[in-house]
């Protein structure tokens, strides 16, 4: 018989594996706020510097009372409103003419690529020119920092729908605008969420830039003028509404992705 | 045998197809003329890039015909030409098995019972009455591929086109198929052309398996399988089988070397 001989593998494959904890996140902005808070409290930070959680809280809860906090959040909620809507409609056809036709392709790749990279904000005072210093241009220039990524990411996602799958449409006698609205629509669609996921971002901050330039509501306007006053409970309240305001979209959209992304 | 009473259901007749090439045109596709009766399984079997594929497409109207014709026979009114199975399941994730499968009576205007009744039928007959609620991610590969499958039979199409249909599958779930595929069918007697890499599959499924040169494509030679029917997979364990599988791949093995020696 032969001699045993204990081999031992070591097992090796350890780690490069990171999991999920969202109670972890939660907790370590709980964490983060009660040191704030705790810090605030010993006085080891000035409360003109930095105001404490508890002052923030106070100020948002009077300028919801006193009823400024929804005068300011309606007038930016709907010129997101607006100004998201018309620039996701332009850029959703745009990008759908990019993805389909010769004609369109090349001419708007070269605009989106010298145009996408320049920061919008930039444009802001030639909108001021155009569109006036009202609602009109803040509106441009939210569906102009919009239009960008949406071009981009409903392009994406129309190139790549399985070219078999339209194949078999039309295998099947489908029409051109069957194709594009039961076979292409709904493939390009991932991306397209994708694409709101940016564009829902850009559109709040484009908000606050366009309303710090000329604006009595809004809460950029809000957020400008309480610092010119030092009035930094009021800057970070409304700091604080944008957050919410941010996670509230990504919430809504996670919703409608949960919806119409079922089949993933 | 294939007796070709009447008009034949395909007739194809010096079918040419050229690409432009690097160095000039590139000849796919050389005279190549094919008549399919009604009822009949004929397998095209060919080295790689001897445009078998392409002649599949082009009788299915995905390719455009340099020069020559192509005519199916229509029989019923109403009934479409084709319908086309592809290597790459060619399946709507966003749609799930049953929509998938009752996806060209839709397109037709079939009312809503009528086309989940003809898809359940159709999803009983290949064991997968239980998936049709799934969506295609959550079934496997030969799941998704018997979805295509019957998909292209609930559209009752004059002739049913099959490009290596069964190409991307394992080893073992390809034989289940082409078991399938063989009952389904000796019960319906389609019309079919059906594309191949594989012999034993050709030879097994087909009344008679047609013999393509490397590049270009041209008719080598025919061959009329007549082992008696109903074949199953005990079929490929008889001599005659062996006889014919020997007899063509004395024929195939050249070409297949000429087609290497090509590629280089």
């Amino acid at each position: 018989m032969p001699a045993i001989t204990e081999r031992v593998v070591p097992f090796r494959a350890r780690g490069f594996a990171p999991r999920d904890l969202p109670v972890m996140g939660a907790a370590s902005i709980a964490g983060l706020v009660l040191l704030w808070q705790i810090g605030s409290s010993l006085g080891w930070i000035s409360p003109v510097f930095l105001p404490a959680p508890l002052q923030v809280a106070q100020a948002i809860y009077r300028m919801t009372v006193s009823g400024e906090l929804w005068r300011h959040l309606s007038a930016s909620l709907w010129r997101i409103a607006l100004g998201w809507t018309l620039g996701t409609l332009i850029g959703v056809s745009a990008g759908f003419a990019m993805g389909l036709f010769t004609l369109a392709r090349s001419p708007m790749q070269a605009f989106v690529g010298i145009l996408f990279p320049v920061p919008k904000i930039a444009l802001v005072p030639l909108f001021v020119i155009w569109f006036g210093i009202d609602e009109a241009s803040k509106i441009a220039t939210i569906a102009i920092g919009v239009f960008f990524p949406t071009v981009i990411s409903t392009a994406a996602g129309v190139e790549a729908v399985q070219k078999n799958l339209i194949r078999l449409g039309q295998s099947f006698n489908l029409t051109r605008w069957s194709i594009i609205t039961k076979i292409i629509l709904p493939g390009a669609l991932p991306s397209m969420l994708a694409g709101f996921r940016i564009t829902l971002s850009v559109s709040i901050l484009l908000l606050v830039a366009a309303e710090m330039i000329g604006a009595q509501r809004g809460l950029g306007a809000y957020i400008l003028r309480a610092g010119d006053l030092f009035q930094t409970d009021q800057l970070i309240g409304g700091v604080v509404v944008l957050a919410v305001l941010g996670l509230a979209f990504v919430g809504l959209l996670g919703l409608v992705e949960r919806r119409l992304l079922r089949w993933r | 045998m294939h007796g070709m009473i009447g008009t034949p259901k395909i007739a194809a007749r010096h079918v040419c197809k050229v690409y432009p090439g690097v160095d000039g045109p590139m000849v796919a596709l050389d005279d190549f003329s094919l008549d399919v009766a009604d009822g009949e399984f004929v397998s095209v079997i060919g080295p790689s890039g001897c445009g078998k594929s392409t002649f599949l497409r082009m009788v299915a109207g995905l390719d455009t015909i340099s020069s020559g014709t192509i005519e199916i026979a229509r029989g019923k009114a109403g009934r479409p030409l084709n319908s086309v199975v592809f290597q790459e399941y060619a399946i709507f994730p966003w749609k799930t098995v049953i929509e998938n499968v009752a996806f060209g009576l839709l397109m037709r205007g079939v009312s809503r019972p009528e086309r989940l009744a003809v898809a359940r039928g159709w999803l009983d007959r290949v064991g997968l009455a239980k998936f049709a609620a799934y969506y295609p991610h959550q079934i496997s590969g030969g799941m998704k591929q018997r979805v295509g499958i019957v998909r292209a039979l609930a559209n009752d199409p004059e002739v049913l086109l099959m490009d290596e249909p069964l190409g991307a599958l394992d080893a073992q779930t390809r034989l289940v198929l082409q078991d399938e595929l063989m009952r389904i069918w000796e019960e319906t007697r389609k019309t079919v052309v059906y594309i191949t890499h594989s012999l034993d599959e050709a030879v097994l499924l087909s009344d008679r398996v047609i013999l393509m040169s490397a590049q270009p494509g041209r008719l080598l030679a025919t061959f009329d399988i007549d082992l008696p029917r109903p074949r199953s997979a005990a079929t490929m364990n008889t001599p005659r089988f062996s006889e014919y599988r020997e007899m063509i791949w004395s024929r195939l093995s050249g070409e297949v070397a000429r087609a290497m020696e090509q590629q280089q």
